[in-house]
Formats: structure tokens, sequence, C-alpha cells
């Protein structure tokens, strides 16, 4: 087990420098550089080199590199140019506001998914199987920043009894008047991986049912809840993995259910930064996203070991 | 495969085709006739997809003309069938264009990555060893990322435009496809038929082409389905967040991003465009679905 896990974490260490290298690549492939949007157009070319020089941009690109590199491993992310903070502070923020959402989404659509998923597969070819299965592959259809739109036109425009935009009061949410404002957001951000979820769990539960272990099962009388249960234990392993990617994928694509619902996440954070022209933020917070999709993969991935030791190798 | 006369041992599929007497896309065309729902809404598909390309035909008014008196009006009112925009523009003829881009950027950036990374996962199924490591771990790291941040890293750094965000689609999606085709060649190449065909003397060329192709497509093409679904979804996302297409140029995502604030006035005109992005989104996730249905050997 140890194994596995240390070859599991040393093979992040390759990925994580290409990760780097891709959003390292894409910065430098932004038409001018970061002196370009600080310099005035009018300032002299003296005053330009020296701006360049002192954050070594007049330097090749692979010194840039490792120094960026550098900077960013030992925890230093860099300048907002727009703002003159330091980027951490503003992502970290940023971040644990987008969790409060994040979060409370993906156990949501997890728990619902895993439930209409595995009745689904239990009532196979009913009308409950058929309605689930529709209201899943509804769930990956949504445009959810559409979804989210139209909550808010339910039940803040027109029934106004939950609010439909920002976060409220700073802080942990604990009162009425802070959750209420998580409400509508969860939701909206919860539908896809409700859908991606029951999907999934449909299919497996219907394949691990035709397997012998079942039938034996049925043979020495266990009845239909409890064979449910054993079968479910099977299934859980892939969909534990699949709740883990999109976690990952709220963090990232969470950028669409912010705007909406004007949520101060890292996902407004990277729109702001993106029209901003702000390329430390920028280059930052999608190189942090990636690492903790990265290591969220790792997790997962030993989560699933531990449940299942066929995958351990 | 219907022109795979160069078996050597007979598969038991191979066999029950044999018995049935026909070829196996011919059964498959047959399921899919015989399924209902599928093809119910396939050919919704083709309706969407013929009002996007015959634009000019079936639009009503100039889907850029605008009117400061007939703002945000409801359906029906004054021959604007599905009502006007926060401009006044004729929501019905914008919608009818906008679906043009909308499926360009579903469409094409799916074609592209099928097309670079069927080829990709081919080469690395087929040759194995270390070009297979290469390309498989390149493609670790894009994974790395998720899906939608490495599409607004690529539109973030560009810069928005049609080109830029198909281009951005196309990456996101090179790596699953890479992946797909790589494992089912990788199963392929070492099936019996193939090992048959090698023995008799064909050449890695038409190997690939009559064996190795022909099984890699059936899954690709049903993944590609549904992945035409993501990719509308996220390209019209792209320009809501005004990272895609510019405007006035009408699209799904920008018409739902202009239409946003018009929530509060008039929320069933603002919430046409989203609708169009969910109705065909789903239209190719359910055909995905027949499709995978249709071509599954073991039913």
């Amino acid at each position: 087990m140890w194994f596995f896990i240390v070859r599991r974490v040393l093979y992040a260490v390759p990925i994580l420098l290409g990760v780097s290298m891709v959003v390292f690549v894409l910065m430098k492939m932004v038409p001018g550089d970061a002196a370009d949007i600080m310099i005035p157009p009018e300032a002299p070319k003296e005053v330009a080199d020296m701006i360049r020089a002192r954050f070594g941009l007049d330097q090749p690109a692979h010194i840039q590199y490792l120094r960026w590199l550098q900077a960013m491993a030992s925890g230093d992310l860099g300048t907002s140019i727009f703002t003159n903070q330091p980027v951490a502070e503003e992502l970290f923020g940023a971040l644990a506001n987008t969790m409060k959402i994040a979060l409370p989404a993906v156990f949501l659509g997890f728990s619902l998914g895993v439930l209409l998923g595995a009745l689904a597969a239990y009532y196979n070819g009913s009308w409950l199987d058929k309605l689930f299965s529709g209201v899943a592959i509804a769930g990956v259809s949504l445009p959810h920043y559409w979804v989210g739109m139209v909550l808010v036109a339910i039940f803040a425009v027109s029934l106004n009894i939950l609010p439909g935009q920002g976060m409220g009061p700073e802080g942990f949410p604990t009162t009425w008047e802070h959750i209420q404002h998580l409400i509508l957001p969860v939701v909206t951000l919860s539908l896809i991986p409700m859908g991606v979820i029951s999907r999934l769990v449909r299919a497996n539960v219907l394949e691990i049912r035709s397997m012998e272990f079942v039938s034996a099962l049925q043979a020495k009388g266990l009845r239909g809840p409890r064979v449910l249960l054993h079968i479910m234990k099977n299934a859980a392993p892939s969909a534990l993995a699949l709740m883990g990617l999109q976690f990952g994928y709220l963090l990232g694509g969470s950028i669409l259910v912010e705007t909406v619902f004007n949520w101060p996440g890292s996902g407004s954070l990277l729109n702001l930064a993106i029209f901003r022209r702000d390329i430390p933020v920028l280059s930052a917070t999608i190189l942090v996203l990636a690492t903790i999709f990265v290591v969220i993969n790792i997790l997962v991935d030993v989560l699933q070991a531990l449940i299942d030791p066929r995958i351990r190798r | 495969m219907a022109t795979q006369d160069t078996i050597v041992v007979p598969t038991p599929d191979a066999v029950r085709r044999a018995e049935a007497g026909k070829g196996y896309w011919t059964r498959v065309r047959e399921r899919l006739l015989a399924d209902r729902v599928t093809l119910a809404v396939m050919i919704l598909l083709a309706c969407i997809v013929l009002m996007a390309v015959a634009a000019p035909l079936f639009a009503t008014h100039d889907p850029l003309a605008s009117s400061v008196l007939a703002r945000l009006k409801s359906p029906g009112y004054n021959g604007h069938w599905l009502g006007t925009d926060e401009v006044g523009r004729d929501l019905y003829s914008r919608i009818l264009y906008g679906g043009r881009l909308s499926l360009l950027c579903g469409v094409a950036p799916v074609a592209f990555a099928l097309l670079i990374g069927g080829s990709l996962g081919l080469l690395a199924g087929y040759s194995g060893g270390m070009i297979n490591s290469l390309i498989m771990r390149s493609m670790d790291i894009l994974y790395a990322f998720p899906s939608i941040l490495l599409a607004i890293a690529i539109c973030g750094m560009l810069g928005s435009g049609l080109g830029n965000t198909i281009l951005a689609l196309t990456i996101t999606f090179i790596p699953p496809i890479v992946r797909i085709s790589e494992t089912v060649t990788t199963q392929v190449r070492s099936a019996e038929f193939v090992e048959a065909a090698r023995a008799s003397g064909a050449r890695p060329a038409s190997i690939i082409r009559f064996h190795i192709l022909n099984n890699v497509l059936g899954p690709i093409l049903v993944y590609a389905t549904s992945l035409i679904s993501i990719s509308i979804i996220l390209a019209a996302g792209l320009s809501f967040l005004g990272l895609g297409v510019t405007p006035p140029d009408a699209e799904w995502g920008l018409m739902l991003n202009n239409l946003r604030q018009a929530i509060w006035v008039n929320p069933l005109v603002a919430a046409l465009p989203g609708a169009m992005i969910f109705i065909t989104s789903m239209c190719f996730n359910l055909t995905s679905d027949g499709l995978r249905t249709a071509m599954d050997v073991r039913i």
C-alpha cells in the first residue's frame, strides 16, 4: 500500500512540471509582455528597459521559466500588476469562497447521483428507471450557467424568497441569512455531478448485478435490498473516483456559475484577471487550480486503492 | 466491418453475423431505425441543423436590425415570434443565425480533435513502447487541467474570437480521444484476427485500415457525439464569459450573456437562447446513447 502511494505521488512530479510548462508557454503567448501593460507608451526606452530588467523580462525564456518556477514552488505567487497586492492573498481568499459552494455541491450531487442511479438500476426498465435516467441525461446536458439564470428568475425575481446575487456576510456560513445565499449556487453546481455520477452508478450496478456472485447471494437467500448493498460496495470505488474528478471540475468550472451569481470566488478572480490582462494573477490561479486537481486525483487513487485492494497491483 | 474477408479465425461474433447473413453496420442501422426515441431525437437534431444552416430562408427579420422602441418584448409582439432582445432585435431570427456559430463551435473542435487525437491514439496503440509512453504521458499533462479551465486558460491568454475558441476546445478534447483510441487499438492489436492478418503477410497500413480503424471507429464516434454536446455547452459558456465569439455576431452563449440583465425584466425572453443550448446538447447526448446501444454487440 505504501509503495502504491509513494509511486503515485512521485508520478505527480513530472506531471506538475509539465503543467507548469504549459502555463508558462501560454503566458508567453500573450500578445505583449507584462511590461507592455505597465509601461505607458510614451515612456522613454531606458525606463522601459529598466522595468523589463527589474522583472527579469530581458532574460532568455528558459531562465525566465526557471525563475518563475522557483518563485511559484517556494510559495511566492507573484504580485498583481493591477492591485499591486500579493497574488497568494487574493487567490486563497477566493478559493475559500469557491469551496463554500463547491464542497456542498459535490456532496449533494454525489448523494443524489448515487441514489438516482442505484434506484434506476434496481427498477431497471420501469417508468422510474426512465424518469431517473431522463433526469440524469438532462443533468449532463444542461448549461449550468443558464440554469443559474433561470433559478434566479424564479426564486429571486418572481417569488423573491432567496437572494440571487452575492455571498452575503464574510466568514463561515452559520446563520440562515448566510446559508440562504448558498442555496441557489450550490443547487446549480450540483447538477452536473448528479447527472454524471448517476449515469455511472446505473451502468455499474447493472453490470455488477449480472455477475455470478450476485446469483450466489440470491441462492443463499438474501433479499433485494441486502443484495443491492453488496452490489453498491462493488460500485463504490469508481463512483468515488468520479466524485473526486467532478470536484476538480467544479473548482475550475465554477467560473461560469460564479459569474451568474456574482460569487467572489476563484472563478470570479480568474474572470477579472482575464479582462484586466493581469498575467501574474491569471497564471498563478491557473497553476494553483491545476495543482489542486492533480492532488485531488492522487487522493482519489489512494482512496480507491484503500477500498479495493485489486487496484494496488 | 463489411470488408473483413481476411478473417481466418471466426470469432463468436463473426459466426453470429454470418448466421444473420448481414454485416455489422447493416444491423446497427436496423437497430437504430427500430429505436423510436433515438430516431425522433435525430430527426429533431437534423431540423435544428437545417434551420441554422439555411437561416436566411427561415428567418423573418434581419438578425442585426435593432429598434429602440421594441426592446425586450414578449413572444408574439408585432410579428416577432419569440419576442425581441435588449436592443430590439428579432429573437427568433437571431436564434436561427446564432445556431450557425453555436453548432460550428460544437462540431468543429470535436472534428479536429477526432482527426488529431484519433491519429495520435492509433499511433500510440499500434506502435507501443517509447512512442506510446511519449504520447500518453504528454496527454496526462493536459489531463491535469480540469477541461473548462484549460479552455478558459487558452482563450484568456490568447484573446477572444471564433478561431481561438475552436482552438481552445480542440486542445481540450484531444486527450480523452487519444486515450479511447489508444485503449481500443491496444486491445485490437493483440486480437487473434489481427495476428492472423499479420501472419498472412498484411502490411501495417492495411491492418490499420481494415481491422483497427473499423474497430476503433465505433466507440470513438459514440464518444465524439457526446463530446459535441459538451463542446456546445463549453463554447457557449466561453461566449457567455465574453471569451468566445465577439458581438454583434449572434451566438447562443453570447445572446444569453447580453440578456443576463433582462432576466429581471422579461425572464421568458432572457431564458430562450439557453433553452436552445440545452435542447441541442440533449439531442447530441441522446443520439450518443442510442448509437451506443445500437452498436453494442453484446445485446
